[in-house]
């Protein structure tokens, strides 16, 4: 069983969101989603400034077994992205909670995040796959 | 229900993530497949290829029915020991499957072939050897271990007996000897150094753990796939079948055309397609951009269009490499359908690293 934190929310497309608590929220993909997708070879993400809408398809993880999309769990504005992605994509396989997040959104409505699950609801969702 | 090779236990005990391969359960890695990939580049992993199928054909007319069965001559093979890589055909010229012949004398030989054709394979040779005087025997009571990279001979040598030892030193690449207990071969799949040791099972297990402690580190069919396509090796049913000419697969150097009248199976259309030129071609894609390669993609070249048969992000090189049938025609770049756009690609000759180098 693949370790999923509780202070985080995720989406059912295995994308976590944490509360920065300054209107910003950082995203990243889950250790069961690293998992499923295998050493990670190179990391797309969008760019700072980008305007993103929940469930659009903002950044591409690509493994050496497949292109992944990743969604925007919630819309709003791009205000970093981690750089260090470009050199090092195998962070998320090894860190998905810590360095090998993806980037950070400020919410255009924070209401959106009772629209994604909690741990267990995740932990649910991965056991029907 | 699907197999498990000798070595099951040793690699649940090594941390493995297993998947089915073709009815046998293997592992795909043990972490990082990456990580894995550059052991062998770099030092030496090892592979468990016991699920591969062992053949011995034995009897007065082993030479003879060989000579029939693949496209490759044995009479090539003179001296004992000596491996040959070919394809076996059928009458219209198609790969039934790629395999190994060690040559032990003129009535014994040893063929590997692949797992996932292992039915079938055995089914072609009953089928061609009814009419020699030979047996055909399948070898389920051996395991087999690949040991390879720059590292690997040495790591390996640590743990052979004098005469084992004594009995490799110097063997030059695709050789095999019976030494003890086991068979050592220099041949392997990664383009690097090595063994493939063919090991009793009950052994087996032992021989793994004591490459383990001798520092050889374990590694999964996914740094398998990488390594063989850096190093330009096929893999049948993607790179060839049984719908595809060997001279559409970079097999013509498999194929002996003289002596003209060795009438092996498949001939009479390979002589028709050679001279006509009317094969495709199978030639390396190289990708240096974000983005990685994938089989089944579209190929778009000058008057015409082929397709990726495997590809791969390579580690060793750090960009996506790909082999791909294309027509005859297809110049020095082309374009491939990636995530629904068209990119460029570099054409280059099918065969990218080779001994822990880049040789694009």
């Amino acid at each position: 069983m693949s370790n999923i934190p509780s202070e985080l929310k995720y989406a059912p497309s295995h994308e976590w969101v944490r509360n920065e608590g300054d209107g910003t929220f950082t995203v990243g993909i889950s250790e069961h989603a690293q998992e499923l997708l295998g050493d990670m070879v190179f990391v797309e993400l969008p760019e700072v400034g980008d305007e993103v809408d929940a469930g659009e398809d903002c950044a591409v993880a690509e493994s050496v077994k497949a292109a992944s999309d990743i969604y925007a769990p919630i819309s709003g504005e791009i205000v970093a992205i981690n750089e260090e992605l470009e050199d090092s994509p195998e962070t998320v396989n090894n860190d998905a909670y810590g360095d090998g997040w993806l980037f950070r959104i400020k919410a255009s409505d924070e209401s959106e995040l009772d629209n994604l699950l909690d741990a267990e609801g995740y932990s649910h969702t991965i056991d029907e796959e | 229900m699907t197999s498990k090779t000798v070595l099951h236990a040793k690699h649940l005990e090594a941390g493995a993530k297993m998947v089915d391969f073709h009815g046998w359960e293997m592992p795909i890695n043990y972490g990082s497949q990456i990580e894995e990939h550059n052991s062998v580049r770099t030092d030496a992993g090892m592979f468990d290829v016991s699920h591969m199928t062992i053949v011995d054909i034995e009897g007065p007319q082993a030479k003879a029915f060989l000579r029939k069965l693949v496209a490759n001559d044995v009479a090539k093979l003179t001296v004992p020991g000596k491996a040959l890589y070919t394809g076996m055909l059928n009458e219209q010229g198609g790969v039934i499957d790629d395999l190994i012949i060690y040559f032990f004398s003129e009535t014994f030989y040893r063929l590997v072939v692949n797992s996932a054709t292992r039915e079938k394979d055995l089914a072609h040779l009953a089928n061609v050897s009814s009419d020699f005087d030979v047996t055909v025997t399948e070898r389920p009571e051996f395991a087999m271990i690949a040991v390879q990279g720059p590292n690997a001979k040495a790591k390996t040598a640590t743990l052979l007996n004098a005469e084992q030892q004594a009995a490799v030193e110097g063997m030059k690449p695709f050789f095999g000897v019976q030494v003890g207990d086991l068979f050592i071969a220099t041949t392997g799949y990664t383009g690097e150094d090595g063994y493939e040791i063919v090991v009793p099972n009950d052994q087996a297990a032992d021989l793994w753990q004591q490459l383990l402690d001798a520092g050889v580190k374990p590694a999964g069919l996914g740094a398998r796939d990488t390594l063989r396509l850096e190093a330009g090796m096929n893999l049948y049913g993607l790179d060839m079948d049984e719908s595809v000419s060997p001279l559409a697969a970079n097999m013509a150097w498999t194929i002996a055309w003289e002596p003209e009248d060795r009438d092996f199976i498949g001939r009479d259309v390979l002589v028709k397609q050679r001279a006509e030129k009317s094969t495709d071609k199978l030639v390396g894609l190289v990708f240096e951009e974000k983005g990685v390669l994938r089989s089944g993609s579209k190929v778009i070249v000058d008057g015409g269009e082929g397709i990726i048969t495997s590809g791969t992000f390579s580690p060793t090189l750090g960009f996506s490499v790909a082999l791909a049938r294309v027509p005859r025609s297809t110049g020095d770049t082309a374009q491939v359908e990636m995530r629904k756009k068209l990119v460029n690609v570099k054409v280059v000759k099918p065969s990218f690293v080779r001994n822990g180098k880049s040789i694009i």
